[in-house]
């Protein structure tokens, strides 16, 4: 069954299309990630099916339900977290998730057995009577998305859940992802810029730039599908080489960021030592050389023809219509 | 039913709040605390008939009490949008009204904790309260301020930052104080000011409470109960709808 489906949503902002003419299906059960980079649209996509923003054009339904005309039961069908922090920092833990269950109506006989469960999946138990004030960065996560779960939500969509947290907090933010997803019989749809998280938690991932979906598939059948290793080079002097190298017969995709040459190729490790050759022979100097697998970040590349981190300043206005949103 | 549990939450979190908040407690009592003293005191040469005119200001000071905790907590919308709590609590369930309702009767009921405390200094003033008119008193005060508390809310939910919210309660609970016929007998005001007084809405509160509370008044209790009750029913329904129309 799906539990969410999307028909052509576009939101338009003054005539700039932040999301365009999107159309996708997600399976109940799925953990399904959007990812992209900044102002590609995650945010205001998630927002039209959370109910927040109208669509200009479009519609989706969520567990069966229409996002503009049945706004009341979706909005009973999810739980959120938002990319910027909502929690009130003066209640402690406890007293954010009561007013939560309060007003999404969780029966009051059920209430207290609930909130100490979720409060266990996020191993908040203990900090739980203490004011939110006190507590870190990934506390807070971890107690949002307690939250998100208190009233039994079909889906849940987590927007940028590691967004500011550092690289050891991020991991174990995704250790209870994981832990929540076989355990609440929940489908999630998560955001996010980091390609290593849609890696790590997504079954299916969507590729979206400039408010369009790229490409969707199981984040190893679009790593395969660039059919190849990647090898990156150093080079000074590039002018021309990576010109050159397109022309080569093993080579399927030459992507140039700054002085570093990306080639896509079937064979990288036979490759590797006729690459080195050929761009002394055209008078670079191959400062450096490194060979891997392809991730996620070079099907970005693939797609996109940008790397995913590289767009910040590239579109301020579209952070801008974030930020409002 | 769901929506009597949503308004119940929504009121508590201003209580909880408010109560962990000893400062702001203290803070907003000094200052009616002072007017009391030093301008009751320093003007107890003023005799109003057989009234003193420490005894007759003293409705005035518990009506200005509930002016600015009732107004300021308007504020908590505009925090709580800044803090990303408005987007949780908007994207519940619930109706906007019922987010709405608790939100004013979280700032009614911290006004009144406010309010009955100044009142209580009725009895180190000397003035006599019974039982009868305390309910009153306090029936009054919840006319008053949850009228102030949805003036507070429209406020809140037609700007953006916290510093425009200063300046124009500033602006606004000045002259609202001023002239309400608090500090003054408003029969014996030069005709101008008579006249502003009587367009000022909360000048029918002071009269009301004045009224209830030491029996002296510039205008019947029928018309400033009448005047301030709908009043407040005005607010409220502007509130609530400028509240459902925010983004």
């Amino acid at each position: 069954m799906h539990v969410i489906e999307v028909f052509n949503l576009t939101k338009e902002f003054n005539g700039l299309k932040a999301v365009n003419n999107v159309s996708l299906s997600i399976e109940e059960g799925e953990v399904f990630g959007l990812l992209g980079p900044n102002g590609a649209g995650k945010t205001t996509f998630i927002s039209m099916l959370c109910t927040l923003l109208r669509p200009t054009s479009g519609t989706a339904r969520v567990n069966g339900f229409d996002i503009v005309k049945q706004q009341g039961e979706v909005r009973k069908s999810i739980g959120i977290v938002f990319q910027e922090p909502s929690l009130d920092n003066r209640l402690t833990g406890r007293e954010n998730l009561e007013m939560h269950a309060g007003l999404y109506g969780v029966p009051k006989a059920e209430r207290k057995k609930r909130i100490e469960e979720v409060l266990e999946l996020v191993a908040l138990s203990d900090r739980a009577d203490e004011l939110v004030k006190t507590y870190s960065g990934g506390m807070k996560r971890r107690l949002e998305i307690a939250r998100g779960l208190i009233h039994y939500p079909k889906v849940l969509f987590l927007d940028e859940p590691t967004l500011g947290l550092d690289p050891q907090t991020r991991e174990h933010i995704w250790e209870y992802i994981k832990k929540l997803a076989e355990r609440e019989h929940i489908t999630i749809l998560l955001t996010t810029h980091y390609m290593e998280e849609a890696d790590a938690l997504c079954n299916r991932v969507a590729i979206m730039d400039y408010g369009e979906i790229k490409v969707l598939d199981t984040p190893e059948a679009l790593k395969n599908s660039l059919e190849g290793d990647v090898i990156s080079l150093e080079v000074d002097k590039s002018e021309g080489v990576a010109e050159k190298i397109k022309g080569l017969e093993e080579v399927k995709k030459v992507h140039v960021i700054n002085s570093t040459i990306f080639i896509t190729v079937k064979n990288a490790e036979s490759f590797a030592p006729k690459i080195l050759e050929f761009v002394k022979g055209n008078g670079g100097v191959v400062k450096a050389i490194s060979i891997r697998k392809p991730s996620l970040g070079d099907v970005f590349l693939h797609y996109t023809g940008r790397e995913i981190r590289e767009e910040k300043a590239e579109r301020p206005e579209m952070e801008r219509f974030r930020r409002r949103v | 039913m769901s929506e009597v549990e949503a308004v119940y939450r929504i009121w508590l979190r201003e209580i909880i709040r408010y109560w962990r908040d000893k400062s702001r407690i203290v803070s907003s009592f000094v200052q009616p605390v002072l007017f009391l003293l030093v301008l009751g005191g320093g003007f107890s040469f003023v005799r109003l008939g057989s009234l003193n005119y420490q005894t007759f200001l003293f409705p005035g000071i518990v009506a200005m009490s509930l002016v600015g905790i009732s107004i300021s907590s308007g504020i908590s919308v505009i925090w709580d949008r800044e803090f990303g709590i408005l987007k949780e609590i908007l994207v519940a369930p619930v109706s906007r009204t019922s987010i709405f309702v608790g939100k004013a009767l979280g700032g009614c009921v911290t006004a009144l904790i406010q309010g009955v405390i100044v009142l209580s200094l009725a009895f180190l003033l000397g003035v006599p309260l019974t039982v009868g008119s305390f309910i009153l008193s306090v029936g009054s005060m919840v006319i008053i301020s949850l009228g102030l508390v949805s003036i507070g809310l429209i406020i809140a939910s037609l700007i953006e930052t916290i510093e425009s919210f200063g300046v124009i309660m500033n602006f606004l609970i000045f002259p609202l104080i001023f002239l309400s016929g608090a500090f003054y007998p408003l029969q014996e005001a030069p005709e101008w000011l008579k006249i502003v007084s009587y367009f000022n809405p909360l000048t029918y509160g002071v009269e009301l409470l004045r009224s209830v509370i030491i029996n002296v008044s510039s205008i019947p209790l029928s018309l400033s109960f009448t005047i301030a009750s709908l009043f407040s029913l005005v607010s409220i329904l502007v509130g609530g709808l400028a509240f459902n129309r925010q983004k």
